[in-house]
């Protein structure tokens, strides 16, 4: 399985969540977990993806999700499991 | 499975504490390219480094995205060109034209540097090692990308005095003919003492004729990402404070490792080693300077500043050998002064000095490096200090280096910009007492005895 961490940061605001999750629906991107606070007004979500049947590749899905971030007036950010695996797990 | 705290600390590290891998270099065997035509060599040279790096720097810019750490620097280390120029140039304008091959494919796959422009001569010099040697000031000057090394001793060899005097002289030219620059040509020429075949650094690096044809070394970095784990540890005790660093560089070094794996994997290339350096830039917060100040010093080059940084070089690498499969290159703490802040500000202070300095590289990754003193010292004046760090080299069985700017036209107390990533820097003062006859003496130093190791 190809897991891939949706990191989304910024401002609460109505709706985060059902935007991200209407893009990762449209591209046949399976959630597998979500967790998320918020830290003095600030939402911090993450989402571990399954993208084994995305339509789409991975940079274009990091761009794309980018794009949609910055018009909620979030950061959204796409990376490889691999990176915090590597870094936190022995 | 991964957790939010843990996935928002990798994340705070890369956007606030500047984590990030410093360079992913692809060395590159021109050992094949040999010939004795010199238009044949050049193409041929040209030919191989293109095919083998055309897809780096897209390569490095995938894995950047993938998971969303930045990789600074794409580069290409090559086969030390004394060797491979040898058979076909016989003036220093032939071996330029290897430089100029050199730059012109570096610009073709967008590197930002190639290195190899370099010649080891460690015991004695080749007709060839000469040449390239009194050819580097012709060809940084006329170059833009290229790096060259020169290694003039070893543990096992002594030191080659008679190259230490002829560095000496060609510092100073380089200098010379890049002096409307402000000697910029300087900041790309490097000398060793122990050099490693396989460091991914600029402006050292070269690929030793014992590696691959081709290889993946990775330099990582993440001063910020120390300084800010040592904020949450004040006043505590050196055993909490070894131990967050050590658990901080495992951590950075991880990163290295996977995106190393990644690199060799999408490009097709075995992977080398992992360079498990603490790499300061001249941003704010990229500054290894600042985490002596936070081990508890007021500036860098207080006292207490060599065994603060004994202790960050060697936590660092027990931190990091774990991470990796294989560690090589430099791997330890770089002080370069013009590319670190807190290094600068040291200066400006009147804390740091070029003795004390000399004094750190005896505990810390490689040496005295970009370092600019004025334009007026002599050229044996260099030679003697050459001399000096590749004799903390030879002695202590470690890898030391010296990169020092004399600025053309300048004196102490000015400033010079060599801009990007290598900084500006306050000139320091220089030792003005003379060793000429010290350096004018023909011959080598010999190896010490600590070299019969058989």
């Amino acid at each position: 399985m190809k897991k891939t961490i949706i990191t989304v940061v910024g401002k609460d605001t109505v709706g985060i969540i059902a935007k991200v999750c209407t893009y990762l629906a449209e591209n046949k991107i399976n959630i597998l977990d979500i967790s998320q606070t918020i830290v003095s007004d600030f939402f911090n979500m993450m989402m571990v993806v399954d993208t084994n049947a995305s339509v789409k590749t991975h940079g274009k899905m990091a761009d794309e999700m980018d794009a949609l971030g910055k018009e909620i007036g979030v950061i959204i950010k796409c990376q490889k499991e691999e990176i915090f695996d590597m870094m936190h797990r022995i | 499975m991964i957790n939010l705290y843990e996935v928002v600390e990798t994340n705070n590290m890369i956007e606030k504490e500047n984590l990030d891998v410093r360079t992913i270099t692809l060395g590159i065997s021109l050992l094949d390219c040999i010939d004795e035509n010199l238009e044949r060599l050049n193409e041929k040279i040209y030919t191989k480094i293109y095919e083998a790096a055309k897809d780096l720097v897209k390569t490095g810019e995938e894995i950047s995205r993938e998971f969303g750490i930045p990789i600074v620097n794409k580069r290409i280390s090559v086969t030390p060109i004394a060797l491979v120029g040898g058979a076909a140039c016989k003036t220093v304008e032939d071996f330029a034209s290897i430089a100029k091959t050199l730059d012109k494919v570096a610009h073709e796959v967008g590197v930002n540097f190639i290195g190899g422009y370099s010649a080891l001569v460690s015991k004695g010099m080749t007709k060839a090692d000469e040449l390239l040697i009194r050819s580097i000031p012709l060809a940084l000057s006329s170059t833009e990308r290229v790096c060259s090394s020169v290694n003039l001793g070893s543990t096992r060899t002594g030191i080659n005095m008679d190259a230490v005097r002829l560095m000496g002289e060609m510092i100073k030219q380089t200098a010379e003919y890049t002096k409307e620059d402000d000697s910029l040509g300087c900041a790309k020429l490097v000398v060793f003492c122990n050099a490693p075949d396989d460091n991914p650094f600029m402006a050292g690096a070269f690929h030793g004729v014992t590696e691959a044809d081709k290889i993946i070394n990775v330099g990582v970095s993440g001063p910020g990402v120390v300084k800010t784990a040592l904020e949450k540890v004040r006043g505590e005790s050196f055993e909490v404070l070894c131990e967050t660093i050590k658990k901080t560089a495992f951590k950075v070094t991880r990163v290295g490792q996977l995106v190393a794996k990644e690199a060799s994997k999408m490009l097709g290339v075995p992977f080398g080693i992992v360079d498990l350096s603490l790499a300061p830039t001249p941003a704010i917060g990229d500054s290894v300077a600042d985490i002596l100040c936070e081990i508890g010093l007021e500036y860098a080059g207080a006292p207490g500043t060599t065994a603060a940084l004994a202790l960050l070089n060697d936590q660092v690498k027990k931190g990091g050998v774990m991470a990796s499969s294989y560690v090589g290159g430099l791997s330890g703490a770089f002080i370069p002064v013009s590319e670190d802040q807190g290094m600068i500000d040291a200066v400006m202070a009147g804390a740091l000095t070029l003795e004390k300095l000399e004094a750190m590289t005896c505990v810390c990754s490689v040496g005295l490096d970009m370092i600019a003193i004025p334009g007026d010292t002599k050229s044996t004046t260099i030679s003697g200090i050459i001399a000096d760090e590749m004799a903390i080299g030879m002695v202590n069985q470690k890898t030391t280096a010296v990169r020092i700017i004399p600025v053309i036209g300048k004196g102490v107390g000015e400033k010079v910009e060599f801009g990007g990533l290598l900084g500006y820097a306050p000139i320091m003062p220089v030792n003005s007492f003379s060793c000429d006859a010290f350096v004018n003496r023909p011959g080598r130093i010999p190896a010490p005895i600590h070299s019969f190791k058989n």
